[in-house]
């Protein structure tokens, strides 16, 4: 059993409207030194097997065809532990 | 002679498709039911995706729909030529599907908009806005959360190039990049848009104009010239 960590953002040069309403919401909560806010997505892949490379290479196409839209976003993979 | 059969597709979320098919009735076409689950287009000469909230827009809008088995049809038809028209959401599920270029993404006011747009028709080359003419000023609802049409720069100065962008807002509502409402694929023969033109084809029901129409009149006129 093996926890596989996939995060997915907003490329670089894509608006982020959510961030940027929070990065504007911090100042008024008393949160001060903040430049910069982006906002993604955190899934947390259970594996019924090892985190071994096959089933990352899995993963990282599960990623590819369906939790990311490579179009816009970036994904990373990695195992928790 | 018989009629133009256009399909059109409802997933579970689907809103507009009883209005599409009214649409596509109105112009004297003949409206087939697709529904998303079956491996089947029906033989139809023309699909209409329509919009909505497909699959509870879950994961991210069009994601998952993608994936339905009616759309293991559709793709390759669409590849071969096969006229076919998203809007709204069936806008998303085209980009999702790679069948258009760029994706659509939560409008930079992070607000709902509905209301009534104006729009200038850009190509009239395709079998879905050729009823208009070229620089056309139109009126059509939208109703979106997430309709900022992005691409990568490469992927606009294409669109802009090969006359692939199809209808632009006036007065640019969601942050769209140049000003973008709808596109169409490299071949003409997939276009997709935010706006409603199904919304937009009968004074009755309180619709802004009568605009949308010329939606249906253009692809009736494709099939029926072809």
């Amino acid at each position: 059993m093996a926890r596989v960590i996939v995060d997915v953002m907003l490329k670089p040069e894509i608006l982020d409207p959510q961030g940027q309403a929070i990065a504007r919401a911090l100042p008024r909560l008393g949160f001060s030194g903040v430049s910069a806010v982006r906002q993604g997505k955190r899934f947390e892949v259970e594996l019924d097997g090892p985190a071994d490379e096959a089933a990352l290479a899995e993963v990282r196409k599960m990623a590819e065809t369906l939790l990311a839209n490579t179009v816009i976003e970036d994904y990373s993979v990695r195992v928790e532990g | 002679m018989s009629a133009a059969r256009v399909g059109v597709v409802t997933f579970p979320g689907t809103l507009d498709d009883q209005d599409a098919a009214r649409a596509v009735r109105l112009v004297g076409a003949q409206a087939v039911p697709l529904w998303h689950a079956d491996h089947d287009l029906k033989g139809v000469d023309a699909v209409f995706l329509p919009g909505g909230f497909s699959y509870g827009d879950y994961l991210r809008c069009g994601a998952i729909s993608r994936f339905a088995p009616l759309m293991d049809e559709l793709v390759p038809a669409a590849k071969a030529g096969l006229p076919v028209l998203g809007t709204c959401n069936g806008f998303q599920i085209l980009c999702e599907a790679h069948l258009l270029p760029g994706a659509l993404t939560r409008n930079a006011s992070l607000h709902y908009i509905c209301r009534d747009q104006k729009l200038r028709i850009e190509q009239t080359a395709t079998p879905w806005t050729n009823a208009f003419a070229p620089g056309q000023e139109i009126v059509l609802p939208i109703k979106h959360g997430e309709g900022r049409y992005v691409a990568d720069a490469d992927t606009l100065a294409e669109l802009e190039a090969n006359g692939q962008v199809v209808v632009r807002y006036l007065g640019n509502p969601n942050g769209s990049l140049n000003d973008i409402a709808g596109i169409r694929n490299a071949a003409g023969n997939v276009v997709g848009l935010m706006p409603h033109p199904e919304h937009a084809v009968e004074e009755l029901v309180g619709a802004p104009s009568t605009d949308g129409l010329g939606f249906f009149t253009s692809i009736l006129k494709n099939l029926v010239d072809a």
